[in-house]
This record gives structure tokens, sequence and C-alpha cells, in this order.
């Protein structure tokens, strides 16, 4: 232990902590901006420094370790100023139309000018406005909100292991931007949006579709749907000031049809029908000497990130269309000849964790009717949230709703997609079933739950034993990535997501995601799970009737035509 | 020499990034490295062509913006300063015809700023192509592009 002086108050805290740690544990409160929870230590905002005695400058306390003997201050009079002085050179370089920013009142510089008590700039802006960068469907980059940070440039670099952005010039000079200054489409970005889920201010955020939302759902002649992603039920209540964690589909529900939604469906439905089709694409490889190992393609942040950078092994990856997709291409086929509808008119929202779900509902691929998209807009857990605030909606005081028929029975199975190593679960719960002929004594595969970067478990089917894996977030996808080029890899189903702890961390989802909050949502994700009446996907009763009445059987024609598809090769812009 | 002879004299380490761009820039006529060289740098260590384009970002000595072929650097710290360095700069900027920050047409002469060359004593000073020229004067100046013109014809 190290003992020190914090603010007159003798303090023992662990050698090795940061003057900040010691200072948080002892509920002494030191602004950050710059400082994010799960990111490594930026100290390039300067807003926490602290005044040592003995020392000429002022400290960064995020970055400085205690010593023994120590004696700090964290609100002397020259700490005040210093702060308040850093505070407003930042917002003289920065576009500060708060009202016009999407994320004002959740903006962190915002609430910090705020605390510092700043009702004035002495300094006048400096700011010279550059263009977006908005030429693609998940995100958009507003450099003269940029305050120069670096958390997404560490997240992006060093969580996802990709490294779209960087710091580009110094001092005054500095910006934060793709290689050349190039648009974020030009470059390898795969849209997963842990750069948005940590800017602090609003220089990246997701593409907002709610106008076209509101649209659809004012025009008479459509009849507009929503599904809801299984990671949605244990985020959105956050959106209503509710603790991480809270499960709220039947409020979900509620909410969506006062939204105006004809049509309120579940996702986990096609979670469940993605089981069964790649359950048995799996099965099938295994038994016909297909290419091994599978990998997972439910995550399009992940397809992204293969189709650029890992090429070679597409044919690993399933061709299952996502379950977000799946929904789109039945709702604008089978669904619309049972409601007798022509699919030009009904109009299909998807409600996801993530913004990469936005670049996927926009592939070519994606359409069973030529020029028409299977899903026609994607709005995040964060764009709901402010469409509910919008309508002045009380969530939290919502009754509960089931989902709608056809889509809407759903099993364990397809809720625990939301969490990392929910697929790789639900697949084993249904292929143990199908290959071994015989129940599952125990439903929960615990090995590949939690937030680890690779999960393994061993799982004997028809009497040979099979390694599987889980990938958690990009750079561990990478290793597995690598692995299955060189023809190293030993397992024989690999599942990946590209967020970290999969979408219930997802890059749309509610801001000030941390790694508690990340576990609050895998716990109450299982909570759903445990609390099914049915939690094996080929269990469902909807899902037999679904090819019975209209796909016939897995892998078959209809589901060839409408449940599978294909992955190219591209670097940037794709050319489809 | 090529980049890629270049490159091969050097492993595949990041840490080798900043030697591989000095060696190459120098190399080159305009005093720049292109987007494709970054692309086969960044693909020959192994690093994203962001982490490239970064490093030679921060460098004053690295370019990704063609020069001229005798790149001009007038030192604007304080003792060059207070030393008439505006005159000199003013005159540099007359007769070549551009600002500082620009190349002229025929792309024989960039003219930039740096900081400072270490002749305080001898200032104001200023660099072309490595060579330190101090004590300057707008006559001096006139000379030495001069014999610089005369060099390249």
């Amino acid at each position: 232990m190290v003992n020190l002086r914090i603010n007159n108050r003798e303090l023992a805290v662990a050698e090795g902590s940061t003057i900040l740690e010691a200072a948080r544990t002892n509920n002494i409160k030191i602004p950050t901006l710059c400082h994010y929870p799960d990111l490594g230590i930026q100290s390039d905002c300067r807003i926490c420094v602290v005044e040592i005695e003995g020392q000429k400058g002022l400290a960064t306390s995020c970055s400085t370790i205690v010593r023994d003997g120590m004696v700090v201050k964290t609100n002397s009079p020259r700490v005040l100023n210093a702060r308040k002085t850093i505070t407003e050179l930042i917002l003289a370089n920065h576009d500060a139309n708060c009202t016009a920013c999407p994320k004002n009142l959740s903006c962190e510089l915002q609430s910090l000018a705020n605390k510092l008590g700043i009702d004035e700039n002495r300094f006048q802006s400096v700011l010279t406005l550059s263009p977006l960068d908005e030429g693609n469907p998940a995100l958009i980059r507003n450099p003269n909100r940029c305050i120069k940070c670096g958390r997404c440039v560490d997240v992006c670099k060093n969580i996802q292991g990709v490294g779209v952005l960087e710091l580009m010039g110094r001092s005054h000079h500095l910006k934060i931007v793709p290689a050349f200054d190039h648009c974020l489409s030009d470059l390898f970005c795969t849209y997963c949006g842990q750069c948005a889920a940590v800017c602090p201010v609003g220089a990246i955020t997701e593409k907002d579709d709610t106008d076209i939302v509101w649209r659809a759902l004012n025009h008479h002649d459509k009849h507009v749907i929503v599904q809801v992603a299984p990671a949605i039920r244990v985020s959105l209540a956050e959106e209503a000031n509710m603790n991480p964690g809270t499960v709220c589909t039947g409020k979900i529900v509620t909410a969506l049809k006062l939204l105006g939604f004809d049509q309120v469906f579940d996702t986990d439905f096609t979670a469940d029908l993605t089981i069964i089709e790649e359950g048995n694409e799996l099965i099938h490889r295994l038994t016909s000497g297909g290419v091994l190992p599978m990998m997972t393609s439910c995550c399009p942040g992940w397809i992204n990130f293969a189709e650029q950078h890992y090429p070679e092994i597409l044919p690993h990856i399933s061709s299952c269309k996502s379950p977000q997709q799946m929904f789109g291409a039945l709702a604008k086929t089978y669904y619309a000849e049972k409601m007798g509808l022509e699919p030009a008119n009904v109009f299909v929202v998807s409600i996801m964790p993530c913004t990469a779900k936005k670049y996927e509902a926009g592939r070519k691929e994606m359409r069973a009717n030529e020029d028409l998209p299977d899903v026609d807009v994607v709005l995040t857990t964060r764009e709901l949230g402010k469409m509910l605030r919008q309508m002045g909606i009380d969530f939290a005081n919502l009754a509960e709703t089931p989902f709608d028929d056809p889509f809407g029975i759903t099993t364990g199975a397809a809720a625990i997609f939301g969490a990392s190593g929910g697929v790789m679960e639900a697949a084993l719960r249904t292929v143990y079933e199908v290959v071994n002929g015989e129940p599952l004594t125990n439903l929960d595969f615990t090995d590949v739950r939690g937030l680890d970067g690779v999960k393994e478990t061993v799982v004997k089917l028809a009497e040979k034993p099979y390694r599987f894996a889980v990938a958690n977030n990009l750079k561990n996808a990478r290793l597995m990535a690598e692995a299955v080029k060189a023809g190293t890899s030993p397992y024989a189903f690999i599942e990946v997501m590209c967020c970290p702890g999969g979408c219930i961390g997802g890059g749309g989802q509610p801001y000030g995601t941390i790694t508690k909050t990340r576990l609050d949502r895998i716990k109450a994700t299982y909570q759903v799970d445990a609390a099914m009446p049915i939690r094996k996907s080929h269990e469902n009763p909807a899902i037999a009737k679904l090819y019975q009445e209209y796909l016939d059987r897995p892998l078959g024609e209809q589901s060839h035509n409408l449940l599978h598809t294909h992955y190219h090769a591209r670097r940037g812009k794709p050319n489809n | 020499m090529s980049l890629e002879s270049i490159l091969s004299k050097f492993t595949k380490a990041e840490t080798n990034l900043l030697e591989i761009l000095l060696q190459y820039q120098e190399t080159k006529t305009d005093h720049a490295i292109t987007e494709a060289e970054v692309g086969q740098i960044a693909a020959y260590l192994g690093v994203t062509e962001t982490k490239v384009a970064s490093v030679i970002s921060f460098y004053t000595l690295l370019s990704m913006k063609p020069k001229g072929r005798y790149v001009i650097q007038v030192c604007k710290n304080i003792p060059c300063f207070v030393n008439e360095q505006t005159a000199i700069t003013r005159t540099l900027e007359k007769i070549l015809g551009i600002h500082a920050g620009e190349t002229t047409a025929n792309n024989l002469f960039t003219l930039e700023y740096t900081s400072c060359l270490g002749c305080c004593d001898n200032a104001p000073a200023m660099r072309i192509d490595g060579k330190i020229y101090a004590n300057l004067t707008p006559d001096k100046v006139k000379a030495i592009i001069s014999e610089y013109r005369g060099r390249s014809s």
C-alpha cells in the first residue's frame, strides 16, 4: 500500500494506482474528459490536472502514479482555474451549437463545462469548419465537434485491432482522421461503431434515420412492421434512465405500438431460424467433407472485416444471412403473401444494437425482390430511445405486451444471440440433439459465456469430440482468421462477434457502456433465456410451421433463395 | 533506389518505419511519399496505412505533399524574426512568385517555414536542401536563388 494525502485526507491505496484511481476509490471526484474506463490512458485533454506539493507544474491525475508521502490537491484555485481555461480552449475549437448536436444532454464536454461553471468563453472561436464524412450508411464523422481526445483511435486500434482512425499532424493542426484524409468508406472501416460508442462529444455518431421512420409511420399506404433484436430487451431501459440489465421486452412492444407500428415482431424468431439453417449447414459440412472450420455470419461488422482483411477465408463463413436479414427476406415474401400485401407496401424497420446493421441492410444481396431492400431502415437502440422521448413515452411505466404473430414465438436459444458466445451455445443445443438423437442434460454451455477474448468448449457429436470456439471482438477475430487462413485452426465451428461482449456491447447501444454495463446486460440475457418455456431453436413450433407452410426444409431451395447469401472480397468502397 | 530495394534492407518490424520513410523520401526528387507507397510500406510492415500516414504527418521532415526540387526552409523563430526574417521571406516570395507553403509552377522551388535551425547567432537563417545559409540579406537571398536557378539549367 502507498500512503498519500489528497485534499488533507490521509489515504492508503494500492501500489501502482494512479492519483485518479486513488481519488475515485475514496470518493474524491476529479473531472475527466479523455479518460474512459475500459480504454488506455490518453492523458491528452489535461482536464484531470491536480497540484502535487513540491512539483512545479500541474500533473494529470489519470497518468501519474501515486508515491508514498505525496500531497495532492485536486481543487485548489490554481487547479480550478487551469481546468476552466483548458475547457474554454477546447470549446474555442469546437462546434458548440449544442441544440443542433445529437449528443445534446449526453455530451461529456457539455456536462463538464456545466460542472466547471462555464457560462461564457473568454476565448474567441478559432474553429474553421471542415466537411463532414457522411458517405456511408452507418456513421457520420463531424470533425468540427472533435476534441481530439483519442478515445476512438484507441478503441479502433487497440480494442478492435482495425486502426482506421489515427492522429494526423501535430500541435494545433492535429486532427483525428482516416489515412490521407479519406472518408471511412474509402478505407477498411467495419462500421462497428465502437468509436461512436466512446466518443465523448458528437464527433462520431450513427447516421440518424429516425425521420425516415416517422415519415413511413405517417404514410397511410405503408404497412410498417418492426423487428427487435435480442440485445435490445436488456439495454433499451437505459435510454429511459433505468438500470443496465433491466429486462424490458414487453415494454418495448408496447412502446413500438404507441409509436404507430402496425406489427411488432421479434428478431429472436429469425435467430431461431438462423440456428436451424446454420446448424444444418454445420452438420452438412461436417458430414460431407465441407470447408471447416465454419464461422458464423450474423455479425455485419465481422463480415465487413473478413471481406476487407481476410478474403481468403470467406468460404469458411456460413452462407446464412443474419437474423435481421432473414427477417427482412421473409417479411417481404412469406409475410406479405400471407397478409395479402404488396411487398413494396411493407416497410420493415429493425431495432438493432448495431451501426453496421445499417450497412448490412443496404447491401444489394439483401433483396428478395429486385430493387426493394428487405429491411428498409435500421435504427440503433439510441435512435429508438430518441423516438420514445420525442413522443413523450413514459417507458418505465408502460404495461407489457407480447410480440405479434407469426414472428413472435421464440426460444431461449435465440434470446442469448445478443451475448458473446450465445450463437455458439444456441447452435450447440440444437446440433447436439439433432446429431446425437438424445436430449441434452445440461443446456448451459457456460464455457462459451462471458467477456473473455477467446472461449472454447468441446462437444461430442456422434461419439467424436469436436472443438468449438468463440471470438469476442475483432482483435480476437483476427487471431481466429489468421489461424483459419494458415490452416492451423483446430476448431469445427467458430463464433465471431465484432463488438466487445457481443451485441449487448454493440456500437448502437446506450452511451456509457463499460465492462460493468456489459456484465449487467449479459446477466439479464441469460435470465431471459432461463425464463423461456422453450430453450432450443429446433423445438420452436412456429419455426416448424414456417418450414411446413413455406420453406419446406432447412437448406432447401426456398431457404437457399431467401435465407442464404454470399460474400465478396473488397477493399473500401464496395462495388455493389 | 526503388522502394522495394529499400524495404528489402529492413526486417518487417514496425520500429523500422521511420528509417524506411526517411531513406525512401531521400530518393525522391519531389520529397514526398505517395498514397500508393504508403500502402506498400504498410503492407510490408503489417501495419495500417493510417498508421504510416500518421507518422508522416507528425514529422515536418516527412511529407505526402509533392514539393519542388529545392525546398527552401526559412526559420521563423524569434531570433530570426527580430533580425528581419520577414524581409527575407518577402524577398523570396517576390522572386519566386509564390507564398510560403507553395511550390513554383516549374516545380523547382518550394518555400516553407521551419523551426529553429540552430543559427540564432547568425540570424536570419534559411536552409535549402540541407544546406544552411545565414546572416541573410535580401541581396544575398537573390544571389543564392540565382545560383540554384543556374544549377538546374
